[in-house]
């Protein structure tokens, strides 16, 4: 067990620890090749092949099919290069946000709000 | 000797970058960030920096998993910013400071702080947003050196120990043998978490403690573990590493004190809790 996890967790919160990080690591970098559009586009043309590719274990497919942030982070993948998966689709950081907090875009975005009162 | 004119540090929201090629800056959503910078690019049109030493964090563009620097210093002759997978604009290259990023990296080593260095380096949207915030208008007038802290995988570095490299960047940048003005930026942060059920965290009271703790005690963050700022600050609102940084750069020498030149504190941009803070050295 990685030292992350000795204290209490965060509620709500994975820590991208080691055991994160080698269990994610095939998802990490199939997103970390979404840098190129190139790779995006093929991503994009065939996602099994792609997949396939990269090595993704059964889990981070069926995480990546079912385009769950949650489910991806729980298959090891970590936010800042789920970001670039996210944003093939054209999701900015609310939408991922209302998503994983099982909010409408505009309650999520009201919180926020409300964060700075 | 050279001379640290002072520090600023900012937020690095990726949907600045679109925010400011769409021009949206006066709009009612971003005006009231916006708004933190006119005073702070006046303060640098008076104090003229030659160069800008940046500490940021790569988001998965220059670094992966594969090595995973814990701090790296940028010793190229040219930073160039690319496509991080999401269409924001890519900046034009930004020039580099090679001379002071070889006294950096002799200078961290011999203090004990075994550094990467990196010839050849691509910059995400951490390092480019901020200058262009500061200089919006023409290319970049500062050179730069990049030093990256790394805030995605874990174990990161201890808040003691990011501040104890700010200032041996300090005492290095002060024992550098040129007539230069230089600037410290740090990019990141306030308080934000992207990722799970805790997405969209936000502590206010937490990040103006902390901003108001760089002025007079700036070691006051120091208390706290890593697991503690992230719990107090979201996954992302750790970045305010780069802050630590910064601040404690101006730290080192009698006598060493700072006055405040502007802040500002604005939620939300994106997810995120916004902090603009300039602080000017007092010799």
């Amino acid at each position: 067990m990685a030292a992350s996890q000795d204290r209490a967790p965060i509620p709500g919160t994975v820590l991208f620890d080691g055991d994160q990080a080698q269990k994610g690591y095939a998802l990490n970098k199939m997103c970390f090749s979404f840098n190129s559009a190139d790779n995006r586009a093929a991503f994009q043309r065939d996602e099994e092949a792609y997949m396939q590719q990269y090595g993704l274990s059964a889990a981070q497919a069926d995480a990546i099919r079912s385009r769950q942030v949650l489910q991806l982070i729980a298959a090891g993948g970590n936010a800042y290069y789920l970001a670039k998966f996210a944003g093939i689709f054209g999701l900015d950081m609310q939408d991922v946000g209302a998503q994983q907090t099982g909010l409408s875009k505009e309650e999520f975005k009201a919180r926020l709000v409300a964060a700075g009162q | 000797m050279a001379h640290i004119v002072g520090c600023i540090g900012t937020s690095h929201i990726p949907a600045i970058g679109s925010a400011m090629h769409k021009k949206l800056e006066d709009t009612p959503y971003w005006k009231p960030f916006f708004d933190g910078y006119p005073p702070v690019r006046n303060w640098l049109q008076q104090v003229q920096p030659d160069v800008a030493v940046v500490f940021y964090n790569d988001h998965g563009l220059n670094f992966f998993l594969d090595k995973m620097p814990t701090f790296a210093v940028g010793a190229a002759s040219s930073y160039s910013n690319a496509d991080e997978g999401w269409g924001i604009p890519t900046l034009p290259p930004l020039r580099g400071q090679t001379d002071l990023s070889w006294h950096l990296i002799e200078q961290l080593i011999d203090q004990e702080f075994d550094i990467v260095s990196c010839q050849e380096m691509l910059v995400d949207h951490a390092c480019t947003l901020p200058l262009k915030l500061l200089w919006p208008e023409g290319p970049c007038p500062v050179t730069i050196v990049p030093i990256c802290i790394n805030t995605v995988q874990f174990p990161l570095p201890k808040a003691s120990r990011v501040y104890a490299l700010g200032k041996a960047v300090g005492q290095a940048i002060a024992s550098w043998n040129s007539d230069k003005k230089v600037a410290v930026i740090a990019s990141g942060g306030l308080s934000h978490q992207l990722d799970g059920e805790r997405a969209g965290h936000i502590n206010k009271a937490f990040d103006l403690q902390f901003m108001e703790s760089l002025l007079n005690n700036p070691e006051w963050a120091t208390q706290f573990s890593i697991h503690d700022l992230v719990e107090k600050t979201g996954t992302q609102g750790v970045e305010l590493l780069m802050w630590l940084a910064m601040r404690a750069t101006l730290s080192a020498g009698a006598g060493a004190g700072v006055h405040k030149v502007h802040s500002n504190y604005h939620i939300p941009i994106s997810n995120t809790a916004t902090g603009l803070l300039a602080l000017a050295s007092v010799a």
